[in-house]
């Protein structure tokens, strides 16, 4: 069973049909690279994967089960373009209420372990609103890895973080990896991305253009993906 | 076929309104012959086809939901259209009538009240409906309004009837007794079906408009996402 | 692996690298044992303590109705004269006191999701496991809670300002007003939903509420001018409970029921 099942997947927005028969399999301990230009369907087809969005022909599977389970959803963590916390609580009270929400047995232990993770223990009980950007990010890291996601799907991740971020999502990925997590991100930031995968999918105008191993090619010369599978 | 089904439906609106025209005003007998009298024969079927226009929309609606399918949305769009339309008929005619009647351009009477509490539900509806571009999103959130607008139209239909009343009783016989004679509420129920195909009518055209908007705006979201 | 045709062929990522494993700094790798699944209903808490939580941090929302409320007992001292001893007050109490809540909770309505769309917080909540009828019952509970809180201060600066007597017949007016706020509630959050990713969100909610809120509002209004002229509820008025109690019970149900279409795109 794959970690991640894309069956026929369609989007239509009005008559639009923003993504076109996706099909993907991913298999349990890989990192994909989503790849394309804006409006090409990446961020679309995330939501899909993240339960956020129903998609209008087509199934997505996730350990063979649907993506809006309630089950499925608690494998899920999902980093979006905003960081989803709330500026009026507290970094404690912000993991606390989603390792609630998340029905973690012990959310406060979680969120202290988190917290000293992140770098962010000293200012467990500081208000969101104060923290700087890249506290913020790192606060946002935190909340999904909470609930110890096997399925992380990231939204262009290095566009939103700064370094030291970047730096803590490594390690939580690397963490994800050993024990057999799948990692979906989607990305313009070619060089970041194709370092981190082991696969790569390329969307082009709401089709799947390119699926399959990251390979040399793409590291030594980033354009070469989109020439070789790209439309002009 | 559907062309030719519009047409006839028209002829057929067209005709009806006129065959009763004439017999509202040269058939019936003398004491109908009054302007009071007559205008009951618009207001009421305007009321009954504006209410089997927001229980229809609730009904595409609910499909729309089923099925996802964005013609039921069309016809929703149209017929919530198309029976604001009728109420605002209604509604103009309950004035004239209370003018002419009771002197005033507007009494606070249950009937006229809960129309136009209706009518501003569904105006809120067809508002909603501009505010949201796409088109897929607006299907889901005006079938959802509209669900809770038809079932909110029992609510407010019979709590302004329990609040204390100026209206004549009912007309038509088929609600306790009515106040008609024998044989002069007929042309109700013709003006009712004149009414229905007039209505059929302008849902058809208004699909076929929501249809082609539909494609002029997934035309521009390919030109801007290519 | 060859170039996708139109329509998109089938791909498969298989196996493949795997990224070194860095050395973890010293981490309690340790996870807890099985998640367990909350309650529809202890979810539903989790979410309207964290909109209470951050509400009443800030006050906005609260300060921001009483005053409203406030202004507009203000005004309709100059509709009428207050002082004039031939108006009986009680006659217009209702209608001035469910006005006034009516308008001023409007304002927690608004802010209930707006909330949400800050840092994109609705995305997480909607991809976390908790039930979209939870996060809306939630939602709604904490409005509850604020336009219940606003409305009983502005109940007692009314009493003060228009010499009503409120006491007569307390047990019941409690019971209207938990009624009615919940009324207001369920659709105030519903719609605030609805209209939330919407441009014109502040003047949209407002105008498809009110026509809504007719019903309950209408019976309400009609309960407390009884009740505050020292009338209490008997068989004559005994229907406009029924109103509300069924306004509730329905709209309730189709709220939570309903709402992931509104919430899952």
């Amino acid at each position: 069973m794959n970690a991640l099942e894309v069956e026929s997947v369609w989007k239509y927005y009005g008559d639009f049909p923003a993504l076109r028969d996706i099909k993907l399999n991913v298999e349990a301990g890989s990192t994909v690279a989503l790849l394309g230009r804006n409006g090409a369907g990446k961020t679309t087809l995330l939501r899909i994967l993240a339960g956020l969005s129903k998609p209008s022909k087509g199934k997505v599977r996730v350990k063979g089960a649907d993506a809006r389970l309630e089950s499925t959803r608690r494998r899920i963590g999902v980093l979006g373009h905003g960081i989803s916390l709330y500026d009026e609580l507290s970094a404690n009270e912000n993991l606390l209420l989603f390792g609630r929400l998340y029905g973690l047995p012990d959310p406060a232990r979680r969120a202290a372990e988190m917290l000293d993770r992140t770098g962010l223990d000293r200012v467990r009980d500081g208000l969101v609103r104060e923290f700087s950007r890249g506290m913020r990010q790192r606060l946002a890291v935190a909340r999904v890895f909470m609930h110890d996601p096997d399925l992380l799907l990231l939204d262009e991740p290095f566009t939103a973080l700064d370094d030291r971020a970047i730096g803590v999502l490594h390690t939580l990925i690397a963490e994800i990896h050993q024990k057999g997590g799948t990692v979906v991100m989607s990305t313009h930031q070619l060089r970041e991305a194709l370092e981190l995968a082991t696969h790569v999918a390329l969307i082009q105008r709401g089709q799947l253009a390119f699926a399959g191993e990251r390979n040399q090619e793409m590291l030594q010369d980033t354009g070469w993906l989109y020439r070789t599978y790209g439309e002009s | 076929m559907r062309e030719k089904i519009t047409y006839v439906l028209a002829i057929a609106g067209i005709a009806l309104v006129t065959w009763n025209l004439y017999k509202i005003f040269f058939v019936l007998p003398p004491e109908a012959n009054v302007a009071a009298y007559q205008i009951v024969y618009f207001h009421v079927p305007a009321a009954i086809t504006a209410f089997t226009g927001f229980f229809v929309a609730l009904i595409a609606s609910g499909l729309y939901l089923a099925t996802g399918d964005l013609k039921f949305d069309a016809f929703a769009a149209g017929i919530t259209e198309v029976a604001v339309a009728f109420a605002s008929v209604n509604l103009a005619t309950g004035m004239i009538w209370a003018r002419y009647a009771w002197g005033i351009w507007w009494a606070w009477d249950a009937r006229l009240t809960s129309m136009l509490t209706c009518w501003l539900m569904y105006a809120g509806y067809l508002i909603l409906r501009r505010a949201v571009d796409e088109p897929t999103q607006r299907a889901k959130l005006s079938a959802f309004l509209s669900i809770f607008g038809c079932v909110n139209v029992a609510f407010v239909y019979k709590s302004i009837e329990w609040f204390r009343t100026q209206h004549p009783a009912p007309v038509l016989s088929v609600r306790q007794g009515g106040g008609m004679g024998p044989g002069m509420e007929a042309p109700i129920y013709w003006n009712y079906l004149a009414m229905l195909c007039i209505a059929t009518v302008l849902v058809i055209v208004r699909m076929r408009q929501e249809g082609v908007s539909r494609e002029i705006d997934s035309l521009r979201r390919m030109a801007h996402a290519y | 692996m060859a170039k996708a045709e139109r329509g998109g062929a089938g791909f498969s990522l298989q196996g493949g690298l795997q990224p070194t494993p860095q050395p973890m700094p010293a981490l309690n790798p340790q996870l807890p044992a099985e998640p367990h699944s909350p309650s529809f209903f202890r979810q539903a808490l989790t979410i309207a303590a964290k909109d209470l939580r951050s509400e009443l941090r800030t006050k906005e929302a609260l300060n921001a109705s009483l005053a409203f409320s406030v202004v507009i007992f203000l005004l309709f001292s100059f509709a009428f004269d207050p002082g004039n001893l031939d108006i009986d007050i009680n006659e217009f109490s209702g209608g001035l006191l469910w006005l006034a809540f009516a308008f001023a909770g409007a304002l927690s309505l608004n802010r209930s999701f707006a909330r949400e769309l800050q840092n994109d917080c609705l995305d997480a909540l909607v991809a976390s496991p908790a039930p979209p009828g939870a996060l809306f019952l939630g939602k709604a509970l904490a409005n509850f809670a604020l336009i219940l809180a606003v409305e009983i201060i502005s109940l007692g600066v009314f009493a003060v300002m228009y010499n009503v007597h409120i006491q007569p017949q307390l047990g019941w007016l409690i019971v209207v007003m938990l009624m009615t706020t919940w009324a207001i509630t369920v659709i105030g959050t519903a719609f605030s939903a609805l209209t939330v990713n919407l441009r014109m969100r502040e003047l949209m909610l407002p105008i498809l509420t009110y026509p809504f809120l007719i019903p309950p509002l209408m019976a309400a209004i009609l309960l407390t001018t009884d009740l505050l002229g020292g009338k209490p509820i008997s068989a004559d008025n005994m229907i406009w409970v029924r109103v509300l109690v069924a306004f509730d019970v329905i709209f309730s149900l189709l709220a939570v029921v309903f709402i992931d279409i509104v919430l899952v795109g």
